[in-house]
């Protein structure tokens, strides 16, 4: 007995990490431990949400008066976005640029953290029942977040930026520098195989550069914080700290982009300047 | 309250399933509980799995430990065989030394299971590093010796239930 159930155990567990095989049975279980795992969560939120309830009513009327300040400060800017962007079109026309991708998306909350600690990953509240697919991008009023990895029938598994195992193509805003940002698993990135003598420096911002299809271009990703070149290594060191609230939000968008994520291997924006050297 | 013994005056009696199988869907609500920010949450399910295996090894079933370690799995995100293989392998292993436990009082049972519990968490943390994740850091090495020494409480709780005096009182309905 004990032997058929260690082996077992081993057979799962190979097939899952090494073939992804069981995404089926994973979601058959989730089925059931979802709503245990919501109902064990309860009491702890519901302390919470009354602790939060308490302070929100006396925040919320600062913050309305923030908001409204805030708002009437951005509408000079917005109003010349929407010109902008009309002239941005109509200059991308001209040059016979691909137009770019208008993005849509679906508000999520946050349901509760995977309990692992090994593991930069939190699970939302949408799932297949909303059309959500793996490999959607989430993000939040202040840039990416992550990426939805696993979907289940309710609700859906988001991996972190700063997970071990994510990666997001960017680009330095300010050289238009292209690289791509490895997670750390401690809340922050790394930019990997960039040259010592890379022009890179403290402060820069990094925002999707869009050449993996998955991310759409041009959200704001992270800030540079560190850089080490050190003449020992053919690669300078560079630490960067996301800017959206990775790993403490409450409230998410995960954004459609089902269109480019159905056909990859299609002309599809293959980065503009490419493009324009040609046409030119 | 003491260990039942040759001198006790109290009659302990065979735990009722219904009651193991609550006890055992109480440890996974509480496992699932959202402690992932304390590293020395104990394993509640692992804690009260080896109590039954100790306590009734001939009428619990590998099975049971087997699939509360997918459903841990599953909650976790963790991949699937980790939980499940631990659980396995502790009930195993806490219901083959039972014999040798129950003769035992609690300070020094807990000191026997010390050991079960830390290798099957070492086990779990090793199944992850395999699958290629970070090493957590030692501070959840912390998490076995919490479990290991919430041995007595929970085994006193869970033992209330069965214990009945000798001579039963129709007239008195509880105990």
């Amino acid at each position: 007995m004990l032997s058929f159930y260690v082996a077992l155990s081993a057979a799962l567990f190979v097939l899952d990490m090494r073939f992804h095989a069981l995404e089926f049975l994973r979601q058959g279980v989730s089925v059931i431990a979802d709503p245990l795992q919501y109902a064990a969560q309860t009491p702890l939120r519901l302390a919470e949400e009354g602790h939060a309830y308490l302070r929100a009513l006396e925040e919320a009327e600062e913050e309305i008066e923030r908001l409204k300040a805030g708002q009437l400060a951005i509408a000079p800017e917005f109003n010349r976005l929407r010109q902008l962007q009309a002239e941005n079109a109509e200059l991308r026309a001209l040059l016979a640029l691909n137009q770019r991708e208008s993005v849509s998306g679906q508000a999520a909350n946050v349901l509760r953290s995977a309990r692992d600690p090994f593991a930069r990953r939190v699970y939302v509240d949408k799932g297949m029942q909303d059309g959500i697919v793996a490999g959607q991008p989430v993000i939040d009023d202040k840039g990416v977040v992550g990426q939805i990895t696993r979907v289940f029938p309710f609700s859906a598994e988001l991996t972190l930026l700063t997970d071990k195992n994510l990666a997001v193509p960017v680009q330095i805003q300010r050289t238009g520098q292209r690289s791509v940002a490895f997670g750390l698993g401690d809340g922050q990135m790394e930019l990997r195989y960039m040259p010592t003598s890379a022009d890179i420096v403290v402060g820069d911002l990094l925002h999707t550069s869009g050449l993996d299809e998955v991310y759409p271009s041009g959200f704001q990703v992270a800030k540079v914080t560190l850089v080490t070149r050190d003449i020992a290594n053919s690669f300078a060191s560079i630490i960067a700290e996301p800017l959206a609230s990775v790993e403490t939000r409450s409230a998410v968008i995960i954004l459609n982009v089902h269109k480019t994520l159905q056909h990859p291997a299609e002309e599809e924006t293959p980065g503009p300047p490419s493009r324009s050297r040609r046409k030119r | 309250m003491q260990t039942p013994s040759h001198d006790s005056k109290r009659i302990l009696r065979p735990a009722r399933p219904w009651f193991i199988a609550l006890s055992l869907f109480i440890a996974l609500l509480l496992g699932m509980s959202p402690t992932r920010q304390w590293p020395f949450m104990p394993d509640w399910v692992m804690l009260t799995l080896c109590f039954w295996n100790v306590r009734e090894g001939r009428t619990m079933r590998m099975k049971s430990a087997f699939f509360l370690g997918i459903i841990m799995d599953v909650a976790d995100g963790a991949a699937l065989g980790q939980h499940a293989l631990a659980y396995v392998l502790a009930s195993y292993t806490a219901s083959s030394i039972s014999r040798r436990m129950l003769w035992l009082p609690l300070a020094q049972q807990m000191l026997l299971m010390l050991p079960i519990f830390l290798v099957f968490t070492a086990l779990q943390i090793f199944i992850r590093l395999m699958a290629g994740e970070n090493f957590p850091g030692w501070e959840s090495f912390i998490s076995p010796f919490v479990t290991a020494l919430l041995w007595p409480p929970v085994s006193l709780l869970l033992l209330l239930p069965q214990y009945q005096p000798e001579e039963r009182d129709e007239n008195r309905p509880i105990l």
